[in-house]
């Protein structure tokens, strides 16, 4: 007895630690890896005599779902419903950062005052944004002109159009070359602000999220009332900004000739080191530089961490569950099949077979069931936009990303599932007694 | 209560399989108890009770922008104001820009507003006595392993110093303490003197950041702050007053609408588990159909077959509820114990409990409804027949 019963409990460490060498493996192989085992176990179920057993076997599984179709969708909503979760938090996540990430470039440099992490705690006063205008390592466009920006960053409290709560608007005040600084940004509707004039344009991240940002429509900042006279189109952070001319911005909150950044368009991005270098060794300035890239991955890195983190953790959690009902599920199917697999044996099919058809069922279960959550997940998800608080204090507007890569880690996720859901179900299944098995009624 | 051996033993007919059923239970619980836990700070941080006698002033723009210290006297001279105070935000760093904590210079009597922060007599004196001293929460101060007279370092973000250096050093001179474990999470800030930071910082001298005023009655909130904001109406310096309250619910709305995510979330895994768990209890009526007959042929009336059912349907959930919450509370108190006082989750307490609670229960019926009014509905000749 205690033989039999040692036997038993090393074949179940053996079997877990099998089926978490499987996972591990499933999770971190790519997908070329997985398609030619796909193809092998193809190729095993056509030419081989026991592969043809078990493809028979899984058939008669496949044709007896239509019977337990209540026990099955468990399986396949239970997995639905992990996958959907995952893929649309880890969409979230991946919408965050593009946005803040596709702002950023190795040949534009941003500069702030030492110490600053983000433009809105940032000062330089005039001399020194020109000092960092004129450095050599900044690119100049046709007219001699260092192509160099230097910006004002603000706050605005506007009305969001979701809850009628005031939110925290980024307003910029940006110079005349802020348009060959980012020739990316484009005039969607309207036009652009007269230099001088009381006008602004915004985002169209913004515009979406805060009421009164129609073309046309006036606004109230610090007593004096200003036009809105058209829509911008970035397709990274600026969308949530509202743009102005920054003399009239600095004029409208009292700034004086200071801005807050100053942000250049350099020669190449091998340029930044010597740039980078210049302004340190200059005794007349107190500034960090950095390239745009760092800044917006900097802005980006804690929080979408955080949502990747939440995610996995949450989407576990509910794997969890989705196994056990999976498990549930399967030893059922295996309980009410044992006559038949009894039989099977009897008449002198292998114990592979066997297991490959449970296996194999449950495997096409959760794949199923991932399918239905990464589809569910990308119909609703997919540019689906929401804003937070960035670290400007301000509103950042994004859109969910679901990319085909994590449609791709929700199947993985799914398969995995299935894989602990039917491997323990199939060994039960194989080990079947086929004596008592047979005189079952 | 006499039944529940009875249910006892149906549940565990078939112990495998209500294991199981357990074990998603408790995953789904898990995770209420852990979302719930986050939900509720969010939403507690939006509305303590604390804080509706004291009014935030901040610049009608945006609280980014500073005020003219000017202000000060018009304030304290209107009616209902009991104590005003004002305060900046400093938003140094400690070390590492991951190292965050709320940093603020602070008026002379600003612990006279926050009674509910305690001090201790000797160190608001030496708070008040020495230029350079600074006050920390009892849960900051044990995180970075503070202790009294040591130095602490913070690099400006905002505010480098006039003589150029970019480094404030303050002594640490005393340790605040909140009672109240709901606002643990107020101790993990830093404040320091007001006249140290105004003359040693590079710009905005004699701006403040914010005016906080205590109302002398709290009926009057409302009035107090029209008349607040009236002192500056059509300057170029407009103001926006509220209560600390309304101030800190419309900070946290601007996270986004967590109660929202954490809805939508739950509503996917309570789903699966209504599935999963209804598709449980009616395999385990389906197989017991002989014995239920055997019941009610033995006289138990129709109405009882159908309380037993539900009975084990809402024990199954509940049970593996319960324990789910237990972990979740657990996890929430070693979460807290690791990162701090500081991460938005409430201890797992007695509202999450009746939520929980109230949720097993519902989703329990939900769940037995169909196989109970089976086992309702059961002919004993039918089914003692196997028909």
């Amino acid at each position: 007895m205690p033989a039999s019963r040692l036997r038993r409990f090393s074949a179940l460490i053996g079997s877990l630690i099998g089926a978490a060498g499987a996972i591990a493996l499933l999770l971190l192989s790519p997908w070329w890896l997985l398609l030619a085992a796909l193809l092998l176990l193809g190729l095993w179920t056509l030419l081989t005599r026991v592969g043809r057993q078990a493809w028979s076997v899984t058939e008669v599984g496949l044709a007896t779902i239509p019977q337990r179709l209540g026990a099955s969708s468990v399986v396949v909503v239970g997995i639905a419903g992990v996958v959907a979760v995952l893929v649309a938090l880890l969409a979230m996540a991946a919408g965050f950062e593009a946005t803040l990430k596709q702002g950023g470039s190795d040949d534009t440099a941003i500069v702030m005052r030492a110490g600053a992490q983000t433009e809105i705690n940032s000062v330089l006063d005039h001399d020194s944004a020109n000092l960092v205008a004129q450095a050599p390592q900044v690119l100049r466009d046709a007219q001699g002109q260092p192509i160099a920006s230097a910006e004002l960053v603000l706050v605005a409290s506007l009305p969001k159009k979701s809850s009628g709560l005031d939110a925290n608007v980024e307003l910029r005040g940006v110079g005349e070359r802020a348009w060959s600084l980012r020739p990316h940004v484009r005039i969607i509707d309207g036009r652009k602000f007269g230099p001088g004039l009381r006008e602004m344009i915004v985002g169209k991240g913004a515009r979406q999220q805060f009421s009164g940002l129609d073309i046309g429509s006036t606004l109230k900042l610090n007593g004096q009332t200003w036009t809105v006279v058209g829509a911008f189109d970035s397709d990274d952070a600026h969308d949530s900004e509202l743009w102005a001319d920054t003399d009239v911005v600095a004029a409208t909150y009292r700034r004086g000739s200071s801005t807050a950044a100053v942000t250049v368009r350099l020669t190449g991005a091998d340029a930044f080191d010597a740039f980078k270098a210049g302004l340190a060794s200059d005794p007349r300035l107190t500034v960090d530089a950095k390239t745009t890239r760092g800044y917006y991955t900097d802005q980006s890195a804690a929080l979408s961490k955080l949502i990747r983190v939440l995610g996995i953790t949450i989407a576990s959690i509910m794997a969890i569950g989705a196994v056990f009902g999976a498990l549930n599920t399967m030893y059922a199917a295996v309980a009410t099949r044992s006559r038949e697999i009894a039989t099977l044996r009897a008449i002198g099919f292998r114990a592979l077979p066997v297991i490959f058809s449970v296996l194999l069922e449950t495997m096409l279960l959760a794949l199923l069931g991932g399918a239905l959550g990464a589809a569910l997940s990308w119909v609703i998800f997919n540019h689906y936009t929401v804003s937070t608080l960035g670290q400007n204090f301000t509103q950042v507007v994004f859109a969910f990303q679901v990319s085909p890569a994590l449609l791709w880690t929700g199947l993985k996720w799914a398969l995995a599932i299935g894989l602990i859901g039917g491997l323990f179900p199939a060994l039960r299944a194989a080990r079947l007694p086929v004596t008592a098995g047979l005189r079952e009624l | 209560m006499k039944y529940l051996q009875l249910i006892w033993s149906a549940m565990f007919r078939r112990k495998t399989r209500t294991i199981f059923t357990l074990l998603s239970v408790l995953a789904a619980f898990l995770l209420f108890g852990l979302l719930d836990s986050v939900r509720s700070a969010f939403a507690s941080a939006a509305s303590s009770v604390a804080g509706v006698d004291r009014l935030v002033t901040v610049s009608k723009i945006s609280f980014t922008l500073s005020l003219p210290k000017s202000l000060l006297s018009g304030i304290e001279a209107l009616p209902g104001v009991a104590k005003l105070t004002y305060a900046n935000w400093f938003g140094g760093i400690y070390q590492d820009p991951k190292n965050f904590f709320a940093n603020e210079a602070v008026a002379d009597n600003f612990f006279d507003l926050y009674p509910e922060w305690q001090l201790s007599a000797a160190e608001r004196t030496a708070f008040h006595n020495t230029r350079t001293g600074a006050v920390a929460g009892e849960s900051l101060a044990r995180k970075f392993n503070w202790k009294l007279g040591d130095k602490i370092p913070l690099q400006a973000t905002i505010f480098p110093q006039k003589s150029g250096g970019n480094t404030w050093t303050f002594d640490l001179v005393g340790i605040y303490r909140v009672s109240n474990p709901k606002q643990k999470n107020q101790e993990s800030a830093l404040f320091f003197n007001w006249d140290y930071f105004d003359e040693a910082r590079a710009f905005g001298n004699g701006n403040v950041g914010w005016y906080i005023t205590q109302v002398s009655d709290r009926t009057l909130a409302q009035q107090v702050a029209q008349a607040v904001d009236a002192l500056s109406t059509n300057s170029d310096h407009e103001t926006k007053t509220q209560t600390e309250q309304a101030f800190n619910a419309a900070f946290v709305s601007q996270y986004g609408d967590i109660g929202l995510i954490v809805g939508a979330i739950m509503g996917a895994v309570f789903f699966t588990l209504i599935l999963l768990t209804g598709n449980t209890m009616a395999q385990a009526v389906r197989e017991r159909i002989p014995e239920l007959a055997v019941l009610k042929t033995i006289g138990f009336s129709n109405q009882s077959v159908l309380g037993l059912v539900l009975a084990e349907s809402v024990l199954l959930i509940v049970l593996g509820g319960a324990i789910g919450l237990v972990l979740a509370g657990v996890v929430v108190d070693a979460v807290r114990a690791a990162l701090g006082e500081a991460v938005p989750m409430t201890r797992v307490g007695a509202s999450i409990w009746l939520r929980a609670l109230g949720l097993m229960v519902l989703i329990g019926l939900i769940v037995g409804a169909l196989p109970a009014r089976r086992a309702m509905r059961l002919r004993i000749v039918d089914a003692l027949a196997g028909r």
